[in-house]
């Protein structure tokens, strides 16, 4: 099971995320094609655009992400970033 | 000189390199720093007498032949050379960088197992493309892309500054890894200066780091897809060339600013001696800027340290953390500062004396030296990054 600590994030958590990525991620591909499980680097996310995506997703979420979560895995992909809400928003 | 990189040696083994590195600054390097300045011209004696004594092999691991230096006591050996010619020195500094850049990440390949042995065997000098005519300086984005056939690649650049790339053996470059790739999906290609050719763009007619000789080229080249670097270049930038350049970079430009004190040093000694009993007021002025020498020193070693112990841990994710990269620009930005400051409280000191080209007590070499600093990689640029940055991490 690839679900961290058996958090399981909502679908509709995917999609709002989705929304934040494409307005915020500056990716090179249009990301209603992303899977969950795509890897948003190979999709053109850059280090500075995560500062961007985690404002947006502290503020849709009303959550604070902590430095030991900002890390290249975080982000890596639709799902891990849906996992990382999750955990936080427990 | 052999005994001086010999295998199993410790730290006094790297204190008498060091002198060694004194003795070459001050017989070769230094002799020839106003005319390589004056005349903008590559430091020929200067690199040459570097890769006798078998210094350009010195940050590569001992298994490869070369002296398996680390971080710290390279940026220590730029710090040394700094003190001589800022020109030397940067290039001996670049040129560590392209060797970390394979070192770190590239030991994987058969290729480039067999390139740090001949680096070591041969001396090898490495120069970098980075920068591309129409990105405007940012070095993650290309808008140029190797093209790989049958085994062989073709790639064509047009880089506003290769430093001393008409002088080096080997320039690694930039560019995006297939035509169809995206400007951020880089890689970085191993190119042989004897199999490309390079037109001119622009020239280095410029204030400081004249001998650095950094003219823009259009750089046409081929070779072997061997070549290209396994690693993607958004990860040697982030664990390698963003730290790695600023700790040797700093170090040197500290080198820059002792030599300045050392002048003023020698300025105010020859001023008491006129007055023996009474301490001169400019002794005071050197009490100021000896205590920010001190600051910028430790500025740079503290970051060259932690960022050895990086390296030590072996776990690439450590780089991903915002901390040490806000870290390495916030070093870059201070060291840049401080070279210009120290530099200029010298000159106060030695006054007329500092101010002429044609007295020993000259500070304007270092003093045109050291404005070039904040505008390699724009200190604006930096500090915009670390704005950005620090909006996400939470801790100083």
């Amino acid at each position: 099971m690839s679900i961290a600590q058996g958090v399981q994030p909502e679908g509709r958590d995917i999609a709002a995320i989705r929304d934040l990525l494409a307005q915020y991620g500056h990716l090179q591909v249009d990301v209603r094609t992303l899977s969950p499980n795509g890897d948003l680097y190979l999709a053109g996310l850059t280090s500075l655009a995560t500062v961007n995506i985690m404002l947006a997703l502290e503020s849709h979420f009303e959550i604070e992400f902590p430095n030991s979560m900002l890390s290249r895995r975080t982000f890596a992909t639709l799902r891990s970033i849906a996992e990382a809400v999750a955990e936080l928003a427990r | 000189m052999s005994s001086l990189h010999a295998p199993g040696v410790g730290l006094p083994a790297f204190e008498r390199l060091l002198q060694r590195a004194h003795i070459l600054g001050r017989e070769v390097l230094g002799a020839c720093a106003a005319e390589v300045d004056r005349d903008a011209r590559f430091p020929r004696a200067s690199i040459e007498a570097l890769r006798q004594a078998r210094l350009l092999s010195a940050y590569v691991p001992r298994e490869f032949g070369g002296m398996g230096l680390n971080v710290l006591e390279v940026a220590r050996l730029c710090e040394a050379l700094g003190q001589y010619c800022g020109s030397s020195a940067m290039i001996y500094a670049m040129h560590q960088i392209q060797v970390a850049c394979v070192v770190h990440h590239a030991q994987g390949s058969a290729f480039f197992r067999d390139y740090l042995r001949r680096l070591v065997e041969e001396q090898r000098l490495m120069a970098s493309a980075t920068t591309e005519v129409g990105v405007g300086g940012d070095l993650r984005t290309s808008l140029c892309a190797v093209e790989v056939n049958g085994g062989e690649f073709r790639l064509v650049k047009k880089a506003p500054v290769i430093s001393y790339g008409e002088t080096a053996d080997d320039i690694l470059v930039t560019c995006r890894k297939s035509p169809d790739a995206p400007a951020g999906e880089q890689v970085q290609v191993l190119v042989r200066r004897e199999d490309c050719t390079m037109e001119p763009l622009s020239g280095w007619d410029t204030l400081g780091f004249r001998g650095t000789c950094s003219s823009g080229f259009t750089l046409t080249a081929w070779g072997k897809a061997e070549q290209i670097l396994p690693a993607p270049f958004a990860d040697i930038l982030a664990q390698t060339m963003h730290p790695y350049s600023h700790a040797v970079w700093s170090a040197l430009w500290c080198g820059i600013a002792t030599d300045a004190v050392n002048r003023a040093r020698a300025f105010v000694r020859a001023e008491a001696r006129k007055s023996p009993g009474e301490t001169p007021p400019a002794a005071l002025r050197l009490a100021e800027v000896d205590g920010v020498l001190q600051e910028m020193r430790h500025s740079w070693a503290g970051h060259a340290r932690e960022y050895h112990e990086l390296l030590a841990e072996s776990r690439p994710e450590a780089f991903d953390n915002f901390g040490f990269a806000v870290r390495t620009n916030n070093l870059k930005v201070s060291s840049s500062r401080m070279v210009v400051d120290v530099v200029g409280r010298a000159l106060l000191i030695c006054g007329i004396a500092g101010y002429r080209n044609d007295s020993k007590f000259s500070l304007c070499r270092h003093l045109r030296d050291a404005y070039g600093a904040a505008l390699m990689v724009n200190n604006d640029r930096i500090l915009k990054l670390n704005a950005t940055m620090l909006l996400a991490h939470k801790e100083g």
